[in-house]
């Protein structure tokens, strides 16, 4: 099985995020890493080419900086990667993404294509649906247990208040949660892998997009009222009166 | 002219559509486009709270009816030409709202906590970095503008609308996208006030340590007649299921008071609760950032403070 994941490279999550004052657009840094949220797609991706003698390609779309994201991917196994890095494309909005996504996706050819269900920077939460419109194909969204056979792929969909079995003929883009799987750490053998695993490299008139106009901007950024700490005491054995007092003064006791 | 996308909720409508009708009444005439089952009290609440039309999207089925329903809108859309389609945060508000953005060719602004029409055209408002920042967005692209708004944004208030127009629309067949199909629903069953209504909210984070211990929040809820919430961490670990989960990826809640046991306050949980009137943490850690927007914070290990609270009570 073909097997696609869509992986962002973000800014280190652990330093706060900054905007640019004039862009209004993120700061990235050269040094990104791997989001998170998109070590679930490899593994789940990883799995099921393990399961259906398939391939994992990776496609990423952003500032390649010095690539350390996606070799942390590749580290974890994944065959080879898709770079979409364009200065043009900068600024994009979701649906400028997906577009290049798609396109990338549909030039290498695909049975199922994996993507988180919102990235940690941008957290718009809709490219995966974006690119299975553009690719006709169905979403099968927040997806908390994946599993396919031959030719159809059954997930278990998060609800408000459980869960949904849902199940598709291929091809189709799944969007996986967080907590799918337990997604591996990558191996000494596998870093050096890496090192030489395929990267093919595009801009957007090479995948014939040229329409990259966000339709939207930034035109103001201020400072949110920030809510103030109260009063903070250390519990030397009796700070749960405090709590009572202050229930108290609330009238819920 | 404003459309709201409502989703069906257990036979009614979703709270957040009510939320969101509230709002697009002020920004001009509001239909709702209305997916799954219905009858009039249905319709007439939906009058109640701002809606003059309701188109009635019907015949999903057990499919997931994300590509059809899209397809519908986009086709009502380049007919009626509204100045805005407002989504709720919710699964199947994002999964339209994705692919209606590419059936119209149109940008989607997701996460807003406000919106305004001037002349017009949309202007959007987010709280980004956890809320620390507050960006306003202009669309530029032609109209429809299309906007996903967090839940809680707004309140929701009934306006006293009357019954108002329905008009049905099938849902057309859009082949291979449209066939992924639902053969089985699990609803888990929560006992206890819901975590979005109540009055009170008792979370619990990692620091309680393990699943078992997480009885001590059930049991602090129990005597606030409070509903429990957990963040992420937990929820991935399997301590307790996803329903519970407050923050960016999971529930919004507005309580009286909050109360946060064990819980660091990540950026992506503070999102979810920081609107709370009272705050109130018990964390380890005097550097947690819970503390930064706590109101009581308690500086101790929870395994002592939280049964000394329960037995005072
Ligand atoms: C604070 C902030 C707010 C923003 N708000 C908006 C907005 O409201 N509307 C808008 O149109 N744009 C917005 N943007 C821009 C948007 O984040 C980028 O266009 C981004 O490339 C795609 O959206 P996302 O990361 O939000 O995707 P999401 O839909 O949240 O990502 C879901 C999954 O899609 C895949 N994916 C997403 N982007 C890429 C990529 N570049 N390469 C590979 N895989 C990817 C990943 O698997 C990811 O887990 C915002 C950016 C920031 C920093
Ligand atoms: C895209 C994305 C979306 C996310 N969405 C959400 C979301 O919706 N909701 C959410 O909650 N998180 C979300 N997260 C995760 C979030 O970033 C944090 O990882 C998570 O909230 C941390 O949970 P925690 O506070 O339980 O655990 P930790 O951060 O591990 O904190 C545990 C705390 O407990 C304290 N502690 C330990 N022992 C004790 C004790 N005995 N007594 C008292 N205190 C103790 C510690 O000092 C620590 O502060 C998201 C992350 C990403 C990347």
């Amino acid at each position: 099985m073909n097997i696609v994941v869509c992986v962002k490279q973000i800014p280190d999550p652990a330093n706060p995020y900054s905007l640019d004052p004039e862009t209004h657009l993120l700061i990235r840094p050269d040094e990104q890493v791997l989001d998170d949220t998109d070590r679930y797609g490899v593994e789940v991706g990883l799995q099921l080419a393990a399961q259906t003698e398939g391939t994992v390609t990776l496609v990423s779309m952003g500032p390649a900086g010095n690539m350390q994201g996606i070799r942390q991917a590749l580290a974890m196994g994944a065959d080879k990667a898709i770079m979409i890095d364009d200065a043009d494309l900068k600024g994009s909005g979701a649906l400028t993404t997906a577009k290049i996504l798609a396109a990338a996706i549909q030039r290498s050819g695909f049975d199922l294509v994996l993507a988180g269900t919102e990235s940690t920077d941008g957290y718009t939460g809709v490219v995966p649906q974006q690119i299975a419109e553009l690719l006709d194909v169905p979403a099968l969204t927040f997806a908390k247990q994946v599993s396919v056979d031959a030719s159809t792929v059954t997930i278990n969909q998060q609800t408000a208040n459980g869960y949904n079995v849902v199940t598709s003929e291929l091809p189709a883009v799944i969007s996986v949660t967080a907590g799918v799987v337990e997604p591996r750490y990558p191996t000494f053998k596998g870093i050096m892998a890496a090192k030489s695993k395929p990267v093919e490299n595009y801009t957007a008139s090479d995948l014939g997009v040229s329409d990259t106009d966000p339709g939207q901007a930034i035109i103001s950024v201020d400072e949110a009222t920030e809510r103030k700490a109260g009063t903070k005491i250390e519990d030397e054995g009796e700070a749960h009166l405090r709590i009572i007092e202050k229930l108290q003064e609330l009238k819920v006791i | 002219m404003v459309w709201v996308f409502v989703q069906e909720a257990n036979g009614a409508a979703d709270p957040v559509a009510l939320e969101l009708l509230t709002k697009a009444r002020t920004l001009g005439s509001v239909t709702a486009l209305y997916l799954g089952e219905a009858n009039d009290s249905v319709f007439a609440q939906l009058g109640d709270y701002g809606a003059a039309n309701v188109i009635h999207l019907t015949g999903a089925g057990n499919s997931l009816p994300a590509a059809a329903t899209a397809s519908a809108i986009a086709a009502l859309a380049t007919e009626h030409n509204p100045a805005l389609i407002l989504f709720g945060s919710t699964y199947i508000g994002r999964d339209v709202a994705g692919r209606l953005s590419v059936r119209l060719d149109r940008p989607v602004v997701s996460n807003a906590v406000d919106v305004a029409l001037e002349d017009g055209s949309a202007l959007i408002t987010n709280e980004i970095f956890g809320g620390t920042k507050i960006i306003k967005t202009a669309i530029t692209a032609s109209s429809p503008a299309l906007v996903i708004a967090r839940p809680k944004a707004f309140a929701a208030e009934p306006g006293g609308g009357g019954a108002p127009h329905v008009t049905e629309a099938g849902l057309p067949d859009v082949g291979h996208a449209g066939s992924a199909t639902i053969t089985d629903r699990h609803t888990e069953t929560a006992s206890g006030p819901k975590l979005e209504e109540a009055e009170i909210v008792v979370s619990g984070g990692r620091g309680l340590g393990s699943a078992e211990k997480y009885e001590l929040v059930e049991s602090l809820a129990a005597k606030l007649r409070a509903a429990t919430g957990a963040t992420r961490a937990i929820v991935d670990a399997g301590w307790v299921p996803y329903a519970k989960q407050v923050g960016q990826t999971g529930k919004t809640v507005k309580p009286k008071i909050y109360i946060a046991c064990g819980i660091s306050g990540a950026m992506q949980h503070l999102v979810g609760m920081k609107d709370s009137d009272t705050i109130i943490a018990i964390n380890k850690d005097p550097e947690a950032p819970i503390f930064d927007v706590a109101d009581l914070g308690i500086v101790g290990d929870v395994h002592n403070v939280v049964p000394k609270l329960i037995e005072a009570l």
